[in-house]
């Protein structure tokens, strides 16, 4: 019994072996609460275990299989700690939502227990998912288990973390400038932000709004397309959810990309890449071409001012999206304070960390009276312009292929004093959050034993194209087959 | 362009956030290096470009008029850093007859 769950490496299949009846689900439940409980100590991944809730659903699944038809039943999974599960703590990574319990359910999550998904806990982030590397968390540092002494990305790095180091099958992150496939990238894993809209972000901890997209983090391609299928749909509670029908997202995975053009956009290739890196994502454009894909270089002229323009779009919508943190309804409230300003103003203070309070600053400078014109509306032009070359590229391309990240994890600590040098390793994700696209990242290579991240951009709503060629490049290598030793 | 300390205490005014000046003096600086980066889109002309406020082509979502069940008071009050069952307790927001502040 023990041996089959080793074997077993993926989300699809646990659930082969869970429908052929080899297992139980509360013995695959088991064996993840015991993985996790073995490995916390050196990797920190979550903030909060949910033991009971687990073994529950594994239950109710070995009662009945039948009556959970999807294949992820039955499955572990975890939950990125900013999106709401009922009755456990939401924290956020911040001490200013310390002991709230959502009294509700985020659509994602409750998709996922409908459907009989286990969901084993809530993992760390950065401090409502502000931040590249999971260290500005107030409670704990997680670690990539490639190398602890490594970060694991962020903000959705203890997600990352559980995934790659195999303590739960598939977990769920969210993405504002690249939070899902930086750190899918840094531990060797598959990471999916699907299209503005395709997710509803219901009981989702807003960050930037225009921004935020919820996706999932998986050991291969096709687990992808299966958490796909769960999470992706209309939500009427989310009136930025988009009303078409969802495909089925398996029906992409085909090795087949005959008739596809690749584009590599040459300023992704720029902007401080390691040449290891950039070689590992040509090669990896190679791969695509062996297998019938056209290759061609291309120019986005515009993406080098995507970082600006995101660090006052992000920042701006996080004052306004933060504001709701006052002390009144949830969350921390000073006991030092005199009238409901003050209280505002000192639970606020006492509450936020560092990073976030920044942010706060910038997006209030940027919004106040008198700058407007010159930060927030000139980013949304620029913002425009970024749009039209993504626009450009996709009449001649179907699908867009970059480094994930600039260089592979970098060690704890060695960027958490240059806020600048931490915001490089988003500058090839954040165009994509901005032009509100698809994206998805997997493993194309080691360098200094730390897997390197590929990134696969399409068109808006077309995450079949961008499946299909990942799913060509993946069954073409062997990358995704690479595990840490940990 | 330098924000003074001034301006960045406004700023902390607007977002609600009570910090000490040290902390002040900190982000003063911080803010000062971000705006700098941000100096790099006045080079680009954006005359007649459309501000993108969505990627989505939505506006205007409405839904059918016809209520439906909320949240159960009692689980969201069980957050409230106050309440008295029945509503969230906050200090007194307008003064009393006798000047005093009756809140807390």
């Amino acid at each position: 019994m023990t041996r089959d769950i080793e074997n077993i490496q993926t989300a699809w299949q646990a659930s082969e072996a869970l429908r052929s009846g080899r297992i139980s689900a509360r013995d695959l439940t088991r064996a993840s609460l015991e993985r996790i409980a073995a490995l916390e100590p050196s990797l920190s991944a979550f903030l909060a275990l949910t033991e009971e809730i687990a073994m529950e659903a594994a239950a109710r699944f070995d009662a009945n299989p039948a009556a959970f038809p999807d294949p992820l039943a039955g499955v572990p999974a975890a939950v990125k700690d900013n999106m709401c599960l009922k009755g456990v703590p939401c924290t956020c990574a911040s001490r200013i939502l310390e002991g709230w319990e959502p009294p509700y359910n985020a659509t994602a999550v409750q998709r996922i227990l409908d459907r009989g998904g286990v969901i084993c806990g809530k993992t760390n982030l950065d401090e409502f998912a502000m931040g590249s590397s999971t260290e500005n968390s107030a409670f704990k540092v997680t670690r990539n288990p490639w190398n602890t002494s490594t970060v694991p990305g962020g903000s959705s790095g203890g997600s990352a973390a559980a995934v790659a180091a195999g303590q739960v099958f598939y977990a769920l992150g969210s993405d504002t400038g690249g939070s899902i496939r930086q750190p899918a990238s840094f531990c060797g894993i598959v990471g999916v932000k699907p299209t503005y809209g395709r997710v509803s972000r219901y009981g989702l901890v807003a960050y930037a709004s225009s921004l935020d997209q919820i996706g999932p983090l998986t050991r291969d391609v096709r687990d992808a397309a299966l958490v796909l299928n769960l999470i992706c749909g209309h939500d009427p509670l989310d009136s930025t959810s988009y009303p078409g029908e969802s495909p089925d997202f398996t029906q992409a995975l085909r090795r087949d990309v005959q008739g596809l053009t690749v584009g590599l956009p040459q300023e992704f290739f720029a902007q401080g890449v390691r040449d290891d890196v950039a070689q590992a994502v040509r090669d990896g454009a190679r791969v695509l071409e062996k297998a019938g894909a056209k290759v061609r270089d291309i120019s986005m002229p515009n993406v080098g001012y995507a970082l600006p323009v995101y660090y006052i779009i992000a920042p701006a919508e996080a004052s306004s999206n933060l504001a709701r943190y006052d002390g009144v309804r949830y969350g921390h409230r000073s006991c030092a304070a005199s009238d409901h300003v003050d209280m505002f103003m000192r639970s606020r203070a006492e509450g936020f960390g560092a990073e976030v309070k920044q942010r706060i600053m910038i997006g209030t400078y940027a919004l106040s009276a008198g700058y407007y014109d010159a930060y927030y509306l000139k980013a949304q032009q620029v913002r425009t312009l970024l749009r039209r070359d993504f626009d450009r590229a996709f009449q001649e391309c179907d699908v867009l292929l970059t480094p994930t990240s600039p260089t592979p994890a970098f060690a704890v600590g060695e960027r958490a004093d240059d806020p600048f040098q931490m915001k490089l390793a988003d500058v090839c994700t954040i165009p994509v959050n901005l032009a509100g696209i698809p994206a998805l990242s997997l493993p194309c290579g080691l360098v200094d034993g730390l897997p390197v991240g590929m990134q696969i951009m399409a068109r808006p709503f077309d995450e079949e194209t961008m499946l299909r060629a990942a799913y060509t490049f993946e069954q073409a290598t062997e990358f995704h087959r690479l595990r840490p030793a940990i | 362009m330098k924000l003074t300390l001034e301006e960045v205490s406004n700023v902390a005014f607007l977002a609600r956030l009570a910090l000490p000046e040290e902390e002040l003096r900190r982000l003063a600086g911080h803010l000062n290096q971000i705006i700098e980066h941000f100096a790099a889109l006045q080079e680009l002309d954006t005359t007649d470009v459309e501000p993108t406020e969505r990627v989505l082509p939505m506006v205007n979502v409405y839904r059918e008029d016809v209520a439906l069940p909320g949240l159960d008071r009692e689980d969201v009050l069980r957050c409230a850093p106050r309440s008295n069952g029945e509503a969230f307790l906050v200090p007194r927001v307008v003064d009393t007859a006798d000047g005093k502040d009756g809140g807390q």
